[in-house]
């Protein structure tokens, strides 16, 4: 009999296999990520072409004299044929320079370095407020199938995405600000404070706790806490029906069998065996949930009045500021990039299968 | 003695659009510690009647029974956590196919000392080391390298060696190993029948083999029912197959192919609604 060489038909490597497999995943990964911010400058450039907006015009307005114009174009490097315009506009964007803002007359990079933390601040709330309540949630509703707590998260989940995000907004403030006054008035931070604190990363509730000083985190805290909320309500509305979903697969395979058959508890196999495995997929959809988010949702920073990175390129859009507006997109498709290859390495953690292939 | 296991009148009912639909209808047999098997094809009953024992039929169906008990315990009447207490402990089950029965994102090993340590007090080393006397026992060499993999990385005969490892550990007086080698190669069958055969041997374990492969049951078992539509059409002793009475019997076997023979035409599976009645 050949049982001892069978029982060594094991799919193994060698270690050496095993270290060039993870090479080669981290060349394409790199690879990707070229690429992808390639296209994403070349887009851009593009736009900021064809545009109907003169950035000579948009500077000087449109009385000044001839010469002038000339002048600041050739100074622009507006006058080059257009690859020369491109490497230029790629060397730069390579180094955070965007230009100026005509609106603000900051550096680009300068205004977003200061409303890119606030709208970080607000979508990693939204994002854990969504996620530790959307997925419980949606564990609960794939367990109890067809219940009526099953159908109170499905309703719960259907006004979060059909529902929209400025009324909700709009009447939560009138509730929880103007009749119960449980919290803060729009804004980032009380008028007080603006002077007296001096944040460090820009992520105020961090920056206040990191300084000790309670009543500002209070302050923030209570400024902050209803925007992040409705944005964690509408994420969670996505993320637990996505969880409800997964569960349901999950719940269904053979592996749930046979650990019942090993005598487990439904609490441990719900909670370990199949919510570890519908970990897999979920990471992507919270990923991408949160990459939403980040971009800057222009309607919730507009009724709370959030200095964040949506309401910025939409001032700037609306001034035809069209440095901003091109920087903060190659910004926002930054962390786009970043959150997606983020997610994929946690993929690859979280699923033994996908590792050094 | 009284038997391991008394099964009297199993009935195990589906409720459905179209109606109650009963995938086992008055099943009775009693097993000591003895190799039964179970034999019959797709939906006969016979994977329900193994779930029916182990607890684990789906919420929604219905089961009843004269008696179901084992060892003394009335296993209609016994709460959920007695039930669960029992399972993996004293009964065991094995399934068909270890690609999907291991969980994808745990390793072997770990998924081993699990069945052990929700049944023992023991600590987390001593549990790794009877994992890895476990998985030298169904003659895994490199076990302790084994131990730390994860299912995709073995090949479907190890990963069932791994199953049973994992059913075993906690040493239970009853498996019911449901298909448990029809997911694999035709050699590799005999490989892990062999382990499962010296395994239930060695332990003294009752064995119920569920299986549509009636060969294969007929050498591995001591005794035989067939089953057809939820109904068992005949018991027998697994070495007086050849002279089995029932029509049905007799079709399954003839069915079988014999070196050298030739036959035309070939014979085709009688199916009697009256054999269901």
């Amino acid at each position: 009999m050949t049982l001892p060489e069978t029982s060594q038909m094991v799919a193994g490597r060698s270690r050496g296999a095993r270290a060039r497999g993870r090479a080669a995943i981290v060349a394409r990964f790199l690879v990707v990520i070229v690429t992808t911010y390639l296209g994403l400058l070349a887009v851009t450039f593009f736009i900021g072409r064809v545009i109907p907006i003169d950035p000579v015009l948009a500077v000087l307005g449109d009385r000044a004299p001839a010469h002038v114009v000339e002048r600041v174009r050739e100074e622009m490097g507006l006058n080059l044929p257009l690859y020369q315009q491109f490497f230029r506009y790629l060397g730069d964007a390579l180094q955070g320079n965007f230009g100026t803002s005509v609106l603000t007359t900051n550096p680009v990079m300068t205004d977003i370095r200061r409303v890119l933390p606030a709208t970080f601040e607000l979508a990693t709330l939204g994002t854990l407020i969504g996620s530790l309540i959307g997925v419980p949630l949606g564990v609960l509703a794939a367990v109890k199938r067809g219940s009526l707590v099953d159908q109170a998260v499905r309703i719960v989940g259907l006004i979060g995405y059909s529902v929209p995000i400025f009324w909700l907004a709009l009447l939560s403030l009138l509730l929880f600000y103007a009749q119960l006054r449980w919290v803060a008035f729009p804004g980032r931070i009380d008028v007080v404070y603006e002077y007296t604190f001096t944040p460090t990363t820009g992520l105020f509730l961090l920056d206040s706790l990191w300084q000790g000083q309670w009543d500002v985190f209070r302050d923030v805290f209570r400024h902050i806490i209803l925007p992040a909320s409705l944005l964690g309500y509408v994420s969670l509305a996505y993320i637990s029906r996505m969880t409800r979903n997964f569960m349901l697969n999950e719940l269904s395979q053979e592996y749930v069998v046979a650990a019942r058959a090993k005598g487990l508890s439904e609490t441990r196999i719900i909670w370990f065996h199949a919510l570890r495995n519908a970990a897999v997929p979920l990471v992507t959809v919270i990923a991408l949930s949160y990459a939403s988010l980040l971009e800057g949702s222009v309607l919730t920073e507009t009724v709370f009045a959030w200095p964040g990175i949506g309401l910025y390129i939409t001032n700037s859009l609306q001034n035809a500021d069209m440095n901003a507006v091109l920087g903060g997109t190659i910004v926002i498709g930054s962390i786009f990039i970043a959150i997606n290859i983020l997610s994929d390495i946690l993929y690859r953690t979280l699923d033994p299968r996908t590792r050094a292939r | 003695m009284s038997p391991l296991l008394t099964v009297d009148d199993l009935r195990v009912s589906f409720p459905t659009r179209a109606g109650l639909v009963e995938a086992v209808r008055g099943v009775s047999f009693s097993l000591g510690r003895e190799r039964l098997g179970i034999v019959g094809e797709s939906g006969s009953g016979k994977s329900q009647t193994g779930r029916a024992i182990m607890g684990l039929t789906p919420p929604q169906a219905r089961i009843t029974a004269k008696t179901l008990s084992f060892d003394g315990i009335d296993l209609l009447e016994a709460s959920p956590r007695e039930r669960r207490e029992l399972r993996g402990n004293r009964v065991a089950m094995i399934l068909q196919d270890p690609k999907y029965s291991l969980n994808p994102v745990m390793t072997i090993g770990r998924q081993i000392v699990e069945t052990l340590r929700t049944h023992r007090k023991i600590s987390a080393s001593e549990a790794k080391a009877r994992a890895i006397a476990m998985l030298e026992a169904v003659q895994i060499r490199d076990a302790a390298r084994v131990f730390d993999l994860h299912p995709h990385e073995v090949s479907g005969g190890m990963g069932q060696r791994a199953m049973i490892a994992m059913m075993l550990i906690a040493e239970p007086e009853l498996l019911i190993a449901d298909e448990p080698t029809s997911a694999l190669d035709v050699t590799v069958q005999l490989e892990v029948l062999a382990i499962l055969d010296r395994l239930v041997a060695e332990r003294g374990m009752g064995l119920i083999f569920i299986s549509h492969d009636l060969r294969l049951v007929s050498s591995f078992c001591d005794r035989v029912i067939v089953m057809y539509a939820g109904r068992i059409v005949e018991e027998i002793a697994a070495a007086d197959l050849r002279n089995a009475r029932h029509p049905y019997t007799q079709g399954l076997l003839s069915c079988m192919p014999e070196i050298g023979g030739d036959r035309h035409p070939l014979p085709v599976l009688d199916r009697k609604p009256e054999w269901a009645r």
